[in-house]
């Protein structure tokens, strides 16, 4: 370490994760964002550019159609040269085109479902399932919503076996700590089960 | 009835109305990052290498670019946080941070994140970082 001319802010050091924040629009995905991060949820906008169905063969330009979604993110410092950052997807469904930009490298998901729109959040539960990314549904416990059981969960979502259901208050701090809690665990239970199968 | 209209109308341009300078005129019209150019993650880190230019170097700079690197200075910074703090789009961002790059005034760790995940002993320090938090 002595040699060690490495400036302190060095960013090779430093990690940082990424966690997504899915989920039908208005499951509280930024709520969730905002209870856990340790900054004021930032706003930031992505440019989406979507190959267009032809291509201009005269011009040789491929038709394209840039979006602009807004994103929200919060981010957690566990030590000095470690961060989670979290990042709340855009709320419709026809901008899972952006996922998988936003995917890249992802640790894992959040799946926020609200169990009176249960069916909201099938397209974020189908592309972590297909992308094998780590993911638990979260039920967020709206006030005045029946009350379902985890289980009653998994099996309406039809989740593999093993996908953590997480009963969750969006708002409540030491609630979306245990999500992300949760989350990580899983991943890593995940990581070393392929492990296992890539060396048997 | 008619003078808030009339005070609307002549105030069309407030911040609702966005920027009055389009986005990647900014970039002078790229919207990717030049030769060196690598696809900036969201979470990819920025560091400031120097202090950047002077006022009068490095006229290739533009004020953007500048406040870019200012907030860089003040600590390592995520491409996400340079957006929101610059109010910038982020593909602007990853443009301006791309002409940085190249001319050595700030490092980028981890332009792409690897597919795979970090070892145990990261996630491990990771759930042991929450419950404590």
């Amino acid at each position: 370490m002595a040699v060690d001319s490495t400036p302190r802010t060095d960013p090779d050091s430093a990690l940082a994760l990424k966690i997504l924040v899915a989920g039908g629009f208005g499951a509280g995905k930024t709520t969730l964002v905002g209870a856990v991060s340790e900054i004021r949820p930032l706003r930031t906008e992505e440019q989406l550019t979507e190959a267009g169905a032809g291509i201009d063969d005269t011009g040789g330009v491929s038709r394209k159609t840039t979006t602009t979604v807004a994103m929200d993110f919060g981010r957690i410092t566990i030590r000095s040269g470690l961060s989670l950052y979290l990042f709340g997807t855009p709320g419709q469904d026809r901008f899972w085109f952006l996922w998988d930009e936003l995917a890249h490298g992802a640790l894992g998901a959040v799946v926020l479902a609200d169990t009176r729109r249960l069916a909201d959040c099938f397209a974020a539960v189908d592309y972590f399932e297909h992308r094998r990314i780590p993911f638990v549904v979260a039920v967020n416990c709206f006030p005045g919503a029946r009350s379902f059981g985890a289980h009653e969960v998994s099996r309406a979502l039809d989740l593999d076996r093993g996908t953590p259901v997480v009963l969750c208050d969006a708002r409540d701090r030491d609630s979306g700590k245990e999500v992300l809690v949760r989350l990580v665990e899983y991943a890593g239970r995940m990581h070393a089960a392929r492990m296992l199968d890539s060396v048997g | 009835m008619s003078a808030p209209r009339e005070r609307a109308a002549a105030r069309w341009y407030d911040a609702e109305a966005g920027p009055l300078v389009r986005p990647y005129a900014m970039t002078g019209g790229r919207t990717r990052p030049g030769a060196a150019g690598v696809p900036l993650d969201l979470i990819a880190l920025v560091a400031a290498v120097d202090t950047g230019p002077g006022p009068g170097e490095d006229s290739l700079l533009g004020p953007e670019h500048r406040a870019l690197l200012s907030l860089c200075a003040a600590g390592v910074q995520s491409v996400a946080e340079l957006a929101a703090d610059a109010d910038l789009p982020v593909g602007v961002v990853r443009v301006l941070v791309g002409d940085l790059l190249q001319a050595g005034h700030v490092q980028v760790s981890r332009p792409v994140p690897p597919a795979r995940l970090p070892d145990e002993r990261i996630l491990r320090e990771v759930i042991d970082g929450l419950r404590a938090l």
